[in-house]
């Protein structure tokens, strides 16, 4: 299922020459970046399985800047792929070679830190860790906490609407930010939402995030920030088969308890893991679960022993809770460390990233099995176990000839698997160019169509990120038309009151 | 005429049909707050059939309901699992002169509902796991999904929660649901100046306390005239983390002065449900108006009001002074302009809750955007609804 890019329009390529100089009217010299091999550092995202080198990449350092870029491309009919931190594992901001890449690194401010109203004003290339490190003195922090976290901006996760451990009891991005300016492709310039709660019209604020970029570029953020909790405790749970951990972290849900975190790792994992750093998980458990309870000390001391109980009852094979801020850190170890360790037990892993109804967890992971087997591929496997989100890691090595597409035809089939479960395509990482071929599982051709028409009321020229998300390019006039059904007639059958 | 579809596939023919004549619809759930918004034109299109819950699976935290369901049905099935709608639905049943218990699922994320809550677990709209509807073109559209981390495609149910029904008839909702707090307690600090309450209650929000709830009533705030200004707050969670975090939220308050007062089980909800349904400001005679701001500028408001003789025959603040609750003196314009342009000056908007239909067709009863946005609102209301025949006219008198 090689995946293909709408073909480079010459019309555009031929024009380069002009686009550059009028993009040097715009920008410093040092901020358009034509040279090929500088523009070789931006062909990919970390979905580096596809490639491509962009037309030209520039790098603004004022909103007037990104204006008047969006103006001059639709102008003259060019597409623009925006870019933050590069991170995206859906290829997302994937460059196109007829495509401005417009990076937002330079972005990188933090304007106002309001503690009153515990918010900060910050510009979107600004780290995700960045907002934490810049507030942690307070006692505040920035909940959303991707594994990318040093290396994504805070408009990648705005545009992929990132989530992390702590987003089952803290929320994805969507419900930690209160504010955007945004940037359309026309040059409009939009502010939604502010300091204060809630939309005044449509939520567009909402619909903004997780948009992949296709609908504005972001160009500042307020994000709502929370005081830390008091203490963190962890609990290190083994499991003697994954059914029983996955039955273990439906009971604690049950019981009524959210934990800040709640992540699950099976047997392929845990052995890399603790080959590649040890960490002290149980060897023999066929599944393990790390739970984290936050809050007051009374509450979380309370907490632990309610999790410790319900996990005896479970029957869990080992039960460890951390006494120690040390030893809580080294419980999360392994888990932060599982995506590099699995890269030591096979030379190339593809991570697919689908979300399931959680009780279906024990059929899924059977079914994945004989996927895998099926393909000639294994699988190891991490979770977001809280919600529902997996991440099985395909590995495979890009040397033999074929693997490439094995791992790819795996990855789709265990997505699709996801569906047809109840779940989704994609939990956290978007659809990008990676999923966006398999939209149809989800969607069919008049909710997408739908989809296509919203896209259409913020970029009707289609010049911004195409090629992502859908599956088919459809020109927005298209779109437009309504179908009559069935004419005027008044359904004399239909009840009255 | 009048419509009652017996599903969604009569329901889309029914809007396909009215579409190829441009003519409007109104969207009723219960029908039951037709009162509120701009009153919108057309022929009654009822959901009513569309009701029941179609999931329910409290370990999975989702619960499925047809759009009409009564809300009330649902938060007593929740309860009967120890679980709730978070986000603390309003009923604005009382506010508006009809009877309490009355709305439906639909209807609550149609206008995006919440209530105290909102400060700590969202809004109707961070609750919508996904939906099915029917839009403006007869179409039947899915968006969204039934799991709790869901980044596929756009995130229609944002758009559509607080959309009063304009873009589409929803048919079914997919609520994510949590589990209800063991105890409840709420502090009550008395006597406090206005300001210095508010203060307190930033204070609070800003430690590690999590309180749910955060709001502050002026002396002589019926029906739960206290007798003093009462900042009230309220802590939830097990047990003996709600007495260690009251321990700790007395100390925190100390340099405040005042008396403390302790409500406990049964008061304690009462008088949320009372601030939740808006009861200070429902009581008096006049328009109603809701206003949300940044916390620290809700006092700000109040006395730009209070300097510009303004009729203000009551008011209350929410969400740690985020959210403020007026009632002025009837008028024609609702003394819409000097109100919004107090507001303007902080940033934030206000919505005209309670008033007559005359004056809920003269004045903007959404807060008026800046042209760009405004321009966009309408294309998009269009990506959905090209003939404008849903709820024509209810968020704004130009669609
Ligand atoms: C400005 C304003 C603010 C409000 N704020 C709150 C609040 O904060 N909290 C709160 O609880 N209530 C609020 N309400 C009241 C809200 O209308 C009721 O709580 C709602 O739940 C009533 O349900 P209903 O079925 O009676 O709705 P109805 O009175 O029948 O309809 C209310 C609105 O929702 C639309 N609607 C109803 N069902 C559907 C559906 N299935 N699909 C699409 N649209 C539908 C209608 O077209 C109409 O615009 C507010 C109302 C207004 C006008
Ligand atoms: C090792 C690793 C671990 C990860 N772990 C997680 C995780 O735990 N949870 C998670 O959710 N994700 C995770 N990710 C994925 C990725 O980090 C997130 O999707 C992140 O939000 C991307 O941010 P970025 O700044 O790198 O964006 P980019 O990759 O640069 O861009 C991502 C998308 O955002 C758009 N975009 C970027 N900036 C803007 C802007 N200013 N305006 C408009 N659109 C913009 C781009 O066009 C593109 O569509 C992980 C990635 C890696 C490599």
């Amino acid at each position: 299922m090689p995946l293909l890019m709408p073909a480079p329009e010459p019309e555009i390529l031929s024009r380069r020459s002009e686009l550059l100089t009028r993009l040097a009217q715009i920008l410093p010299a040092q901020n358009v970046i034509a040279d090929e091999t500088a523009r070789r550092a931006y062909e990919c995202d970390a979905f580096t399985m596809y490639r491509a080198l962009p037309l030209v990449v520039v790098l603004p350092e004022t909103v007037p800047q990104v204006q008047s870029i969006l103006a001059l491309a639709q102008e003259m009919n060019v597409k623009v792929v925006p870019r933050g931190g590069g991170t995206s594992l859906s290829g997302g901001s994937m460059p196109l070679e007829d495509g401005i890449l417009l990076g937002m690194s330079k972005f990188n401010r933090i304007l106002e830190i309001d503690y009153e109203n515990r918010c900060a004003r910050v510009q979107p290339g600004v780290q995700n860790l960045a907002i934490s490190k810049a507030v942690e003195h307070a006692g505040f922090y920035y909940a959303p906490d991707p594994s990318s976290q040093i290396a994504c901006s805070i408009g990648g996760n705005v545009a992929e609407n990132a989530g992390g451990v702590h987003c089952l009891k803290y929320g994805l991005t969507t419900n930690n930010i209160l504010g955007l300016e945004v940037v359309l492709m026309g040059g409009e310039i939009l502010r939604l939402g502010g300091k204060h709660l809630d939309s005044e019209m449509y939520d567009l604020l909402g619909l903004m995030t997780g948009s992949e970029g296709l609908l504005g570029v972001v160009t500042e953020v307020t994000v709502r920030i929370l005081q830390k909790p008091p203490v963190a405790r962890g609990l290190l749970l083994g499991f003697a088969s994954v059914e029983a951990g996955a039955r273990c972290v439906g009971a604690i849900i049950a019981q009524g308890i959210i934990p800040g975190g709640m992540e699950m790792m099976d047997k392929a994992t845990i052995r890399a893991v603790e080959r590649f750093q040890p960490c002290g998980y149980p060897q023999d458990a066929a599944a393990i679960v790390i739970v984290e309870l936050d809050g007051t000390p009374a509450e979380v001391d309370h907490l632990v022993g309610v999790v410790e109980k319900i996990a005896r009852a479970e029957g869990a094979t080992t039960t460890k809770v951390s006494n120690s801020e040390a030893e809580r850190l080294q419980f999360w170890a392994g888990r932060k460390n599982a995506f590099p360790a699995v890269s030591c037990i096979g030379p190339d892993y593809l991570c697919m990233d689908g979300t399931i109804p959680r009780k279906r967890l024990p059929e899924v992971l059977t079914g994945m099995d004989e996927l895998a087997k099926k393909h000639g591929l294994r699988v190891a496997n991490v979770f977001h176990a809280g919600d529902g989100n997996l991440h099985p890691l395909i590995l495979y090595d890009a040397s033999i000839e074929g693997d490439i597409e094995r791992a790819e035809n795996l990855g789709a089939d265990i997505l699709r698997l996801c569906v047809a479960v109840g779940g989704v395509l994609t939990g956290e990482h978007g659809v990008g160019v990676e999923k966006r071929d398999l939209m149809g599982e989800m969607f069919n051709e008049i909710d997408l169509a739908q989809q296509m028409r919203v896209k259409c009321a913020f970029d009707p020229s289609g010049r911004l990120n195409p090629g992502k998300v859908f599956p088919e390019l459809h020109r927005c006039a298209e779109l437009g038309a309504m179908h009559v059904v069935g004419g005027a007639l008044p359904f004399p059958d239909l009840p009255r009151f | 005429m009048a419509f009652a579809p017996a599903d969604e596939q009569e329901l889309s023919q029914v809007v396909a049909a009215a579409a190829a004549e441009a003519r409007p619809l109104r969207i009723t759930g219960s029908g039951s707050k037709a009162g509120i918004g701009r009153p919108s034109i057309g022929e009654e299109l009822s959901l009513r059939a569309l009701s029941g819950v179609v999931l329910y699976e409290p370990e999975e935290l989702v619960l499925i309901a047809g759009a009409a369901t009564p809300i009330a049905g649902i938060e007593a099935l929740l309860a009967s699992h120890n679980q709730h709608l978070a986000f603390e639905p309003m009923d604005c049943g009382p506010l508006l002169g009809a009877g309490a218990g009355q709305g439906t699922v639909g209807g609550l994320v149609a206008v995006n509902a919440s209530g105290p809550r909102r400060i700590k677990a969202g809004a109707a709209r961070d609750h919508v796991l996904g939906f099915r509807c029917v839009t403006g073109r007869g179409e039947i559209v899915k968006s969204g999904g039934r799991v709790m981390k869901n980044v596929t495609g756009y995130d229609l149910s944002k758009l559509v929660a607080g959309s009063f029904g304009t873009l589409a008839a929803l048919t079914q909702i997919t609520l994510k649901t949590l589990p209800a707090p063991e105890t409840s307690q709420t502090l009550v600090l008395l006597g406090t100046e206005e300001q210095a309450g508010l203060l307190a209650l930033r204070k609070v929000s800003g430690a590690p306390l999590e309180a749910s709830a955060l709001a502050l009533l002026p002396k002589g705030a019926a029906p739960l005239d206290l007798g003093e200004n009462a900042a009230a707050i309220r802590l939830e969670g097990p047990e003996i983390s709600v007495a260690q975090r009251l321990e700790d939220l007395r100390g925190l308050l100390k340099p405040f002065g005042g008396g403390v007062e302790i409500l406990g089980g049964e008061s304690s909800a009462s008088l949320w449900r009372a601030l939740r349904d808006a009861e200070p400001v429902a009581s008096l005679d006049g328009h109603i108006w809701r206003v949300s701001v940044a916390p620290s500028d809700g006092f700000a408001l109040v006395s730009a009001l209070k300097e510009s003789a303004l009729p203000l025959l009551g008011y209350f603040y929410d969400w740690a002074g985020g959210l403020v609750w007026l009632c002025m003196a009837d008028a024609e314009d609702a003394h819409a302009k000097p109100l919004r342009a107090a507001v303007d000056r902080l940033g934030g908007h206000a919505t005209l809750i309670r008033a007559s239909a005359t004056t809920r067709a003269a004045v903007d009863v959404f807060h008026p955007q800046p042209p760009a946005l405004a321009a966009l609102s309408r294309r998009v209301k269009e990506s959905f609804d090209p003939a404008h025949i849903l709820e024509r006219g209810r968020l704004r008198a130009e669609f």
